[in-house]
């Protein structure tokens, strides 16, 4: 029993900048409560899973590199589509960004710490457990998950191989994680704020930030419920998802796209807070109508609940039902609209450079923009009949994800890597990361937008010849895109490890905000006295 | 070192390069969607072109000025930033004009979905059921009834048979459809959810265990359509793809007909065969390619399956128990599970045939046999 031995009276008494012992090791990782330490962890996390997504990605462009089967049989080839949508969205995307806010949020409103510190790292903690025993079930009987990332029923559930449980409490494990780091996050934002920081002064990623975050807590739930009613189904003997018990298999889907739809601007709303962190700091120029961007944000983030049955134009809504998810999702494209118009004004008569997080900012704008535009298309109900299911939405979703979602993450990176580390990244390596990935992603996808208009459907392990080109060059372009990014994993262990310039304490000329106020690297403990606002 | 390793190098792009050549007989490079046959896929089709012409006119405009800033608004050019951020009036056209397209798009998206849910005045019925992996067709008017599976061979999926040009897109029994008449189909499923999809039909639909859904389709050009289906439903839903045929009036009468012919025939050669007692030689003869149709895809040529969602049929408790609950497995398939009944789609000697293959095949040899009047009772 050598309780508090550590603690002396001598380090109460006399206020240090360090609060109490620091565990070195293992154990500083492990019962860390420090905001930068646990956004280290989620971005360490973040790129592993991302690394392991991609291997699957690879799997699956190999077997499609040429038609017929040649290294993977169909049933190994869904458990790959199933998991890399599962990695990549819940594994990659999400706790990148929760990363990105771990660190930064705290850093952009001037507060010491996020609000609730202890329960940031059971957030964080409960990740890997609920990644080991995801990808647990692949070595399982029966093989993991092979009924796709959206696990329609009854295919998840009377038809699922017996690893579903495990799945299950998996998905259960993120929600706990996701709503734990959402409500951390809000509480942070609404009560640490330095002093004069209104909510219309706080910068966009804050913003942004804020309002994924009530999305997250509004809908991770809702996934919860549907995973719940399916272990039920599987297990106890209820019909939920069963027409032959009086339930219905279409009921499953409502639910999970009431919570998928709102996901899918989970993952891009933080990248658009990134993109217009960016654009005016490149641009030198402030960002165009923040109000705008504001309010477009909002509106974009309560339309995501009213559309979700675009995802199931083909599954016999009635009439009036496709024609008002038809118009409501048509309505997205206005605050979607503006935002990019904003984007392109903040640029237009600046006085731009191009160093990384602006490469891939701008190729931000323009890629997603693309996958905006394809997603305009398929919000035409008739015209989505022949769209739903195949490679064009494949091809669509990966316009907004990859060039979205992970070039808004690739650009952050860069952006603050001088801060969180101390030192410059290697620029020219950089650029050369910027330009293979950007060749290689629209290598990969977009062919797979000829693939679904000439009838190729998706989740599909071989195809018909005529779909045999456009494959090879996805497949050509994905291995591209993905080996590129070994040299993103090299860039950034270099930087971290102090091999670069050591790193000014605001490195971009035309960088504003509270997070460029404190040294290079940030000290662990920031903010300790709230700065002043005006 | 370094020469051979760039001649590696070289080796590999240029075989690449060659592999890129090695297909121009196959090489389609369809960009886009097609126009198909049907009214409806026309009005689809227009809608799609509206759609993407407004997208790209969109895009132009974006880019253009993103490019502009790009090549001009540089500093190294030494341009001086500007500071304006705001401005109101900019910011309501930006929203007002993307408003209007957007009505003006809906106008002719709204009635393109009331023409495609128009399913009245149909002049043929046809039940679309989703099986696991496969299609089953029933002309509701005309009494035909048949499943309609893949004819591709394993041989060439696995390569080692050069790939027939219908590739993965031919079936044995094809729909067919008269020309200039209205056809609506009724779509269920008999297990998980599928998706019935000819593009040039421009029908898609959810064929959803439990419910009917409906979609019509007018082919206005004799001609064979291919299509898949279009939602994931297990291993092999790359491997269940529809085949129409669409033909004048007088063919298809001519099909129906000889369709009908086919099914008296089969029934009597089935009440034929059923009242024989077979030997062992030809329930196994017979038995074995009805396996491999039927059976193979879960269960596996070597009957172990792929436990333990398509469990091992070799030695197992079902081969090893009562032949009458075999039978009745069957027939009646076993709810909760991917086992379907097979009742509708093997006649009573093709059961027996299957039985007693199963209890006999890899080295079971249990000298049992099953007749067709065995069946005849659990039926």
């Amino acid at each position: 029993m050598n309780e508090t031995t550590s603690i002396s009276t001598k380090e109460v008494d006399t206020p240090t900048t360090e609060h109490h012992a620091h565990p070195t090791g293992i154990s500083r990782w492990l019962y860390t409560t420090n905001h930068k330490d646990i956004g280290s962890l989620y971005l360490i996390f973040s790129f592993v899973m991302l690394f392991i997504g991609g291997g699957m990605a690879f799997m699956i462009r190999a077997e499609l590199f040429q038609p017929g089967l040649q290294f993977i049989e169909p049933e190994f080839f869904n458990q790959m589509t199933t998991m890399h949508g599962l990695i990549m969205v819940f594994g990659v995307v999400m706790p990148a960004f929760v990363g990105l806010a771990n660190w930064m949020v705290p850093l952009m409103i001037g507060a010491p710490d996020m609000a609730l510190p202890r329960m940031n790292n059971w957030s964080f903690w409960i990740m890997p457990f609920a990644f080991s025993i995801l990808l647990s079930t692949l070595f399982m009987e029966g093989g993991g998950p092979n009924f796709g990332w959206t696990f329609y029923a009854p295919l998840s559930t009377t038809y699922a191989p017996p690893s579903t449980t495990f799945f299950i409490f998996g998905v259960h494990l993120m929600g706990l994680s996701s709503i734990m780091g959402a409500i951390n996050i809000i509480t942070t934002i609404l009560n640490m704020r330095a002093p004069g920081m209104t909510l219309m002064k706080m910068p966009m990623f804050v913003w942004t930030w804020l309002i994924t975050a009530f999305l997250l807590i509004a809908v991770m739930p809702v996934l919860a419920g549907a995973v719940t009613m399916m272990l039920m189904d599987i297990h106890f003997g209820t019909s939920f998802f069963n027409a032959a018990g009086g339930g219905d298999p279409v009921l499953f889907q409502h639910i999970f796209w009431f919570f998928g739809h709102p996901e899918v601007y989970i993952m891009i709303l933080p990248a658009f807070g990134v993109v217009s962190q960016i654009i005016p700091a490149f641009a030198r120029k402030p960002l165009f109508g923040y109000k705008s961007m504001v309010y477009a944000t909002a509106s974009i983030a309560i339309l995501s609940f009213i559309v979700w049955a675009h995802h199931m134009f083909t599954v016999g809504l009635p009439a009036v039902a496709e024609l008002f998810f038809m118009y409501s999702t048509m309505l997205i494209a206005i605050p979607t609209g503006v935002k990019v118009f904003n984007w392109v004004s903040t640029m237009f008569r600046g006085s731009m450079t191009f160093e990384a997080p602006m490469l891939f900012s701008v190729a931000f704008v323009v890629l997603f923009t693309i996958g905006g535009l394809s997603g305009l298309m398929l919000s035409i109900a008739p015209a989505d009949f022949q769209y739903h299911d195949t490679y064009f939405v494949v091809a669509h979703f990966h316009y907004v994800l990859v060039p979205g979602a992970i070039f808004g993450i690739m650009a952050a990176v860069y952006y603050w890597m001088p801060k969180w580390s101390g030192f410059m990244y290697n620029e020219p390596l950089a650029k050369l990361h910027f330009w293979l990935s950007f060749i290689g992603l629209n290598l990969t996808f977009f062919p797979m937008h000829f693939l679904g208009l000439a009838g190729m459907p998706r989740r599909i392990p071989d195809y018909a010849l005529q779909f045999a080109d456009f494959n090879m060059i996805t497949s050509v372009g994905a291995f591209l895109f993905g080996t590129t990014q070994l040299l993103f994993l090299y860039i950034v262990i270099q930087c971290a490890r102090g091999k670069g310039e050591p790193a000014p304490q605001r490195p971009w000329e035309g960088a504003e905000g509270l997070e460029w106020s404190i040294p290079s690297p940030a000290p662990l403990h920031t903010f300790d006295t709230p700065p002043k606002v005006d | 070192m370094l020469p051979s390793a760039l001649s590696h190098c070289l080796r590999f792009l240029v075989s690449i390069f060659a592999l890129f050549l090695s297909f121009p007989t196959m090489a389609a490079w369809e960009l886009n969607m097609p126009k198909g046959v049907t009214p409806i896929s026309e009005t689809v089709y227009d809608l799609h072109m509206i759609i993407f012409y407004i997208c790209v006119v969109i895009a132009v405009i974006v880019f253009g000025v993103m490019l502009w800033s790009i090549f001009y608004h540089r500093k190294s050019r030494g341009y001086k930033p500007a500071n304006f951020h705001e401005s109101t009036l900019v910011e309501v056209i930006w929203t007002v004009i993307p408003l209007i397209i957007l009505i003006v798009m809906a106008i002719p998206a709204t009635e393109g979905v009331f023409a495609m849910y128009n399913y009245d005045d149909s002049e043929v019925d046809i039940k679309v059921t989703g099986y696991q992996w496969k299609w089953r067709y029933e002309y509701i008017n005309d009494d035909i009834d048949f499943f309609s599976t893949l004819t591709t061979t394993t041989e060439e999926i696995h390569n080692q048979q050069t790939k027939n040009k219908n590739y993965l897109l031919e079936v044995d029994n094809p729909i067919v459809v008269p020309i200039g008449k209205k056809i609506r189909f009724l779509l269920t499923s008999n297990d998980v959810i599928h998706s019935w999809w000819v593009p040039e039909l421009a029908v898609k639909k959810d064929a959803i265990p439990g419910f009917i859904n409906e979609s019509w389709t007018l082919v206005k050009e004799p001609g064979i359509y291919r299509g898949q289906c279009a939602e994931l439903c297990g291993k092999d839903h790359g491997f269940m793809p529809i085949v129409v045929e669409a033909v004048e009036q007088e063919q298809y009468d001519l099909w129906i007909q000889q369709k009908q012919e086919e099914t008296a025939l089969r029934l009597a050669q089935a009440a034929k065969e059923a009242a024989q007692t077979w030997d062992m030689d030809r329930l196994m003869a017979s038995g074995k390619p009805l396996y491999e149709k039927n059976c193979l895809a879960c269960h596996q040529a070597n009957g172990e399956g792929l436990p333990p969602v398509f469990p091992a049929l070799k030695n197992s408790p079902v081969i090893k128990g009562p032949i009458s609950e075999h039978i009745q497995i069957i027939l009646h398939g076993r709810s909760g599970t991917a086992m379907a009944a097979y009742a509708p789609q093997l006649s009573d000697s093709e059961v027996a045939a299957l039985v007693t293959y199963e209890r006999n095949a890899w080295g079971q040899n249990s000298n049992e046999t099953v007749q067709p009047s065995d069946v005849t009772k659990l039926r």
